[in-house]
């Protein structure tokens, strides 16, 4: 809402000298947002009124000008020479010159200067060049008498008229008009605010030959106010004043024709969105009325609509000629031609118009003001008011008015009349409350220790005790209220697993990973890029209805698309080693196939079966942690070779990071698209609490060369990604147990075995330590090798094997039998020979 | 200096005149003082002290003088072998001392030599920012709740008094899942958290909620999307708009410093009433740019506040809608963007650059932001 300060002056009457700036404070604390406080036709310096005395014509140009005299008072030098291009005015109309020292909106400086020829001393301005209009007709002709030449331009063009742009909150459709906001600026300087729009003087007795149309309701849940006014005999090619124009245009409307920009007028001034038909282009009387199946209709912006049940119309006995409160319809809109007129100002129901507003994607300024509600008792009092100014301004007849008016329930809210205070935390008083109350314009009735608040027609809003509470408070102004800390009971703070997910990513970070945030979204064509197989589970993604991008419609499957795509950034832009990590959602699951949640009502809780119902129709969402790594784990520098990360450091990191949070990981081998069909292991974890098998929690290794290659991507680039919450949900429950070790001293075994190159490590260890017996306090391999020294399709493990006992020093006898029955234990397991 | 006299007779016990006696352990002192390393100090010890040393055949030929010269010649040879170990000892020391000195020296690196051997890991700042404003109040005795990111409409919008044809499901754009009449979305907001918060825990309820929001935005330098707010919310007897504030002007303490407070703007949200925009006094300037052009503010544009998020009262229809009994309970919620809260903070002008994943920048913050 665009509010001119001078037009809400009309309505109250602010301290004079009050500036734009000060007005905005007071409605923001009042809660009216004022975005900004623009000023309109921002002119300085000399700008008159002028007359054109005669016109010379100059054709020796390429395009004809006029070389004019123009009168500007004896004051401001006479008569002056001006050259001008437009040539849409004649000798003796009155225009509008800035004179040499003016300065026009934009910064545009008028200076006395020779062109064509002559010396211009001034210009002669169009509307456009005052920021008054986009008339592309040429300059701005005033209608003749009305105003005196040599007299400055800028009180009658409303030169740096400051306007106040409103972003109005849905609770207060009030304010989408001067009136809404001239009663808050009345509240905020507490001055006396009489609603003019409601005290008009009655318009002259219609003519006694003739009968108004008749207007009927149908559906009164939809409208429950209707009037239609009929006139007659107006010229309706008449222009509309300039004072009319100006304020349309300050208010950030543009001027159509008189009647179209009397209605808007009063829209601004009352709140309530009006409509004329041309009377003579509707058969009959007015209906507002539902539409019916097969109905079509064309609005004013020429689209063509099929109409829905639940759509209202404005219909004649032919058929629906507007969406009622939304848009008029080309059959019957007025044009120059029109002589009599229909003015429809009715009430329409917010929901009815809101939904029919977004049905056929059609915003206007009055479907606007109808979706955050409408005085209901202004109709006829803007319809009065358009009327006059149409007879004033367009000449005509009243025919007289035709209304309708559904039977209407008074609402009447009863509150404590303490119940603003114990809100507030502060002292109010009943006096203040009841005196705020009927400020904002609700009849406020005692009894004892309540109140019974009946708010007026124009506060749809208003139906709570709550709605009262903040008109009190916010008229007391919230910077009243002394701050207080309410004493929360004893917290437990964190639970575990939201302490193991922040060490999750303290461990990926400590691993030297940069954590990255990537969008959610996903695509047919990331997954193309991975490999991923057409029947993978990871293509059975949840779809948006509407994505911001058709190439990516879902909600990740899998965070590595984001890292990939994160990776290829950072390499396009220069990064030699990238190393990152996120820790995000997933979604599983199709929405809307089965399930779709019960629509339930938000007036009571709902039952537990509604929330399972609820919960069985949202999607299954997990918490993933996903890595990617490319360049060097350690760089090339003085101190030697770097070297590049790997497969095994993506392992490494990913079972790091699953250890960290207190739960065992084991590997094995997989082939798992997008990773290198040899080169990515399966992490699996057991909850040591249930007797399940292992629980496969995500993968780790290199990704396929040919998705390095997809995602423009160095080979050998490495990944994981594991399910977290599936760690966390094991890991949360688990307190972990002191460690036993012992002081004896430790006895060292290394053993190099000989076995089938596909043989697995960790299965040789593992046989190693189950023959080694209880003396074993640790395995590990610390090398391998393949060549010449050992059979073709061999390799060697070499182990490192530490012995220990509780109690005693190990003798070399007991330490022999253990290592000879380790060797056993491989050999049998994984056809092992010690490596001689 | 002495050598051997292998060709005397060893009763010629020349080497016991006390003047040769003397001479010799000047000598071996000398030889000594003159040995520069440890090396030339084990020489000195073999000559002077060695088995055949002038003072070591003295002290042997001691055992041949007549049993009355015994105990003077004793005494003397004695004192001057105890003389010469205790030189040598002393210059031992001095020359391992030196020797440690020097190979200290020799070690010597230069230790501006570059240590960038590896990445260093670092968070994203709106993973810290988020854990930042979550412990200030964890702190408070308040705990994180958290809830589901494609959510139930009932949850986003009903159970927060926004109806079907509300227009304030129109003011934020809302991505739907599957079709605009799933009643699933991506939640516009934390807020449906708090209705999984009242429906879940016992009263009294104080729990924060970071997460990740959605909204069909275009990416530009000032909005994304995908996005992050942390929304707070206490159900209590007795809570007012007085305990709102002074919750919010801690908060705002906790983050941006010591003595900055927040300001309240009537507004309006369905889910609280009475509503409010949160204002945070400019913590750039405090305010002391408003009508001063001598020293405009960049960061508030001179206003002297800046917009950081919403708040109010809890909508009484939300508590019944949760089966709180809002005669007896009352309650306050509060949110903020986190995007815009980082930016505050840490001076970052393009939003941009929280969502590309350029490792630059959240490696400009390390572990905390
Ligand atoms: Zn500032």
């Amino acid at each position: 809402m665009r509010a001119p300060i001078s037009w809400i002056r009309e309505f109250v009457d602010l301290p004079a000298g009050l500036s734009g700036r000060e007005l905005s404070a007071a409605l923001i604390a009042l809660g009216l947002e004022v975005e900004t406080v623009d000023v309109v036709a921002d002119v300085t310096g000399p700008v008159v009124i002028g007359r054109i005395e005669s016109i010379e014509e100059l054709t020796e140009f390429k395009k004809p000008i006029r070389f004019c005299h123009v009168s500007v008072g004896e004051s401001n030098g006479g008569v002056r020479g001006i050259v001008c291009g437009a040539r849409n005015f004649a000798e003796g109309d009155l225009v509008v010159v800035a004179l040499p020292g003016a300065v026009l909106p934009g910064g545009f400086a008028i200076a006395a200067r020779e062109t064509y020829g002559r010396v211009s001393d001034g210009m002669i301005c169009s509307s456009r060049e005052l920021d008054l209009g986009d008339d592309h007709d040429g300059i701005m002709v005033l209608e003749a008498g009305s105003a005196e030449v040599g007299t400055a331009a800028g009180e009658l063009l409303g030169f740096g008229e400051e306007v106040l742009d409103i972003a109005v909150t849905p609770d207060r459709g009030y304010a989408l008009s001067i009136r809404g906001v001239a009663r808050e600026a009345a509240i905020a300087f507490g001055l006396p605010f009489s609603d003019s729009a409601t005290e008009l003087a009655p318009l002259s007795a219609p003519v006694p030959d003739s009968q108004p149309r008749s207007c009927a309701l149908i559906d009164s849940s939809a409208c429950d106010v209707f009037t239609l006014r009929t006139l007659l005999d107006v010229d309706a090619t008449r222009q509309s004043p300039l004072w009319l124009r100006q304020r349309l245009i300050a208010a950030g409307m543009r001027p159509v024709s008189l009647i179209v920009d009397v209605t808007n007028y009063v829209m601004l001034e009352t709140g309530q969105p009006l409509h004329a038909f041309d009377a003579d282009r509707v058969a009959g009387g007015l209906v507002a009325r539902r539409a019916t199946n097969g109905e079509s209709l064309e609005t004013l912006d020429h689209v063509s609509r099929d109409l829905d049940p639940e759509d209202l119309v404005i219909a004649d006995d032919n058929g629906p000629l507007a969406l009622a409160g939304t848009m008029g319809g080309t059959s019957s809109e007025i044009d120059l031609g029109s002589r009599n007129i229909l003015l429809e100002a009715a009430h329409f129901d917010a929901v009815v118009v809101a939904r029919m507003s977004r049905r056929h994607r059609l915003s206007s300024e009055a479907s606007r003001r109808f979706e955050r509600g409408v005085d209901r008792a202004i109709a006829p009092y803007a319809s009065e008011r358009a009327a006059s100014l149409i007879l004033e301004l367009a000449g005509g007849r009243s025919a007289g008015m035709t209304a309708e008016e559904a039977p209407h329930e008074e609402v009447t809210i009863t509150i404590d009349a303490d119940l603003p205070e114990r809100v507030a935390g502060m002292a109010i008083g009943p006096e203040r409350v009841i005196e705020n109350l009927t400020q904002v314009g609700c009849a406020v009735t005692a009894a004892e220790s309540r109140l019974d608040v009946s708010p007026p027609s124009w506060r749809p809003d208003l139906t709570d005790p709550a709605d009262l509470v903040e008109e009190v408070i916010r008229l007391i102004g919230y910077d009243q209220i002394t701050p207080t800390l309410p004493a929360a009971p004893p917290g437990r703070g964190l639970t575990e697993a939201q302490q193991l997910r922040r060490r999750a990513s303290r461990g990926a970070v400590a691993f030297g990973l940069i954590e990255v945030l990537s969008y959610p979204f996903i695509g047919e064509h990331d997954l193309d890029l991975c490999q991923i197989p057409t029947d993978d589970a990871r293509r059975t993604f949840v779809r948006l209805a509407n994505p911001l991008s058709e190439e990516q419609p879902g909600i990740r499957t899998t965070l590595l698309p984001g890292l990939l795509n994160a990776a290829r950034r950072n390499v396009s832009r220069g990064a030699d080693d990238v190393a990152i990590f996120e820790v995000g959602s997933v979604a599983f699951g199709v929405v809307g196939d089965s399930v779709t949640p019960p629509r339930l009502t938000a007036s009571r809780p709902p039952s537990a079966d509604e929330l399972d119902a609820l919960a069985a129709a949202i999607p299954s969402q997990r918490r993933h942690l996903a890595g990617l790594a490319l360049g060097s784990v350690e760089r090339p520098g003085w101190w030697g070779a770097g070297r590049d990360f790997v497969w095994s450091d993506a392992l490494r990191i990913a079972t790091g990071i699953v250890e960290d949070l207190g739960v065992a990981v084991s590997v094995d081998a997989a082939a798992y698209l997008p990773f290198h069909p040899g080169r990515c292991a399966v992490l699996s974890i057991v909850d040591p609490e249930s007797n399940d098998d292992a629980m496969i929690i995500g993968y780790a290794g290199e990704l396929h060369p040919k998705v390095c290659v997809s995602w423009d991507l160095p080979p050998r680039t490495c990944a994981f990604e594991f399910d977290l919450d599936a760690v966390i949900a094991i890991a949360s429950d688990e307190v972990r147990r002191g460690p036993r070790f012992h002081s004896m001293p430790v006895a060292k075994e290394d053993i190099a075995l000989v076995v089938p190159v596909d043989t697995a490590a960790a299965d040789v260890a593992a046989a190693l330590a189950n023959g080694a017996g209880s003396l074993l306090e640790s395995v590990r391999l610390f090398d391998v090798y393949q060549g010449p020294q050992v059979a073709e399709g061999s390799k060697s493990l070499a182990f490192s094997l530490r012995f220990r006992a509780a109690d005693r020093t190990l003798g070399v006898d007991e330490l022999s039998q253990s290592r000879e029955a380790a060797i056993a234990a491989a050999e049998t397991a994984c056809g092992a020979t010690l490596r001689t | 200096m002495s050598a051997p006299n292998k060709e005397y007779d060893p009763v010629e016990v020349s080497a016991l005149d006390p003047a040769a006696i003397d001479a010799a352990l000047s000598a071996a002192v000398a030889a000594i003082a003159a040995a520069s390393d440890l090396d030339e100090l084990k020489a000195v010890r073999i000559a002077h002290a060695g088995d055949r040393s002038a003072l070591a055949l003295a002290n042997r030929e001691i055992g041949a003088l007549p049993p009355a010269a015994k105990a003077e010649a004793g005494q003397r040879v004695g004192k001057a072998r105890g003389l010469l170990k205790k030189a040598l000892e002393e210059r031992q020391v001095q020359l391992e001392e030196d020797r440690d000195v020097r190979v200290l020296v020799a070690e010597a690196v230069d230790v501006t030599l570059p240590v960038d051997r590896a990445q260093v890991g670092a968070r994203h700042p709106l993973s810290t920012i988020s854990e930042r404003l979550a412990d200030v109040f964890v702190a408070m005795g308040y705990e994180v709740a958290e809830g589901p990111e494609i959510e139930a409409e009932w949850f986003n919008f009903d159970a927060l008094n926004i109806a079907p044809d509300h227009p304030a499901r129109t003011m934020q754009d809302t991505f739907f899942v599957e079709s605009p009449d799933s009643g699933v979305v991506l939640r516009t907001h934390t807020s449906p958290v708090q209705i999984r918060a009242l429906l879940e825990r016992d009263l009294p309820v104080y729990v924060v909620c970071p997460g990740r929001v959605f909204r069909t935005d275009e990416l530009d330098a000032t909005h994304t999307p995908v996005f992050h707010q942390i929304e707070a919310l206490v159900v209590d007897e007795g809570i007012t708009m007085a305990d709102l504030k002074g919750t919010l002007d801690h908060l705002a303490a906790s983050v941006f410093g010591e003595g900055l407070v927040t300001r309240l703007r009537p507004s309006y949200f369905p889910f609280t009433e009475p509503s409010a925009e949160l204002d945070l006094q400019c913590f750039a300037c405090r305010g002391a740019s408003v009508n001063n052009p001598d020293a405009p503010c960049r960061t508030c544009s001179s206003e002297g506040w800046i917009e950081w998020g919403g708040c109010g009262m809890v909508n009484p229809r939300v508590l019944e809608a949760c089966g709180v009994d809002s005669e007896r309970y009352s309650g306050f919620a509060f949110g903020m963007g986190l995007e815009r809260t980082l930016m505050f903070r840490h001076d970052i002008t393009d939003m941009r650059d929280m969502v590309e994943g350029d490792i630059r920048f959240s490696a400009a913050f390390g572990m905390e932001g």
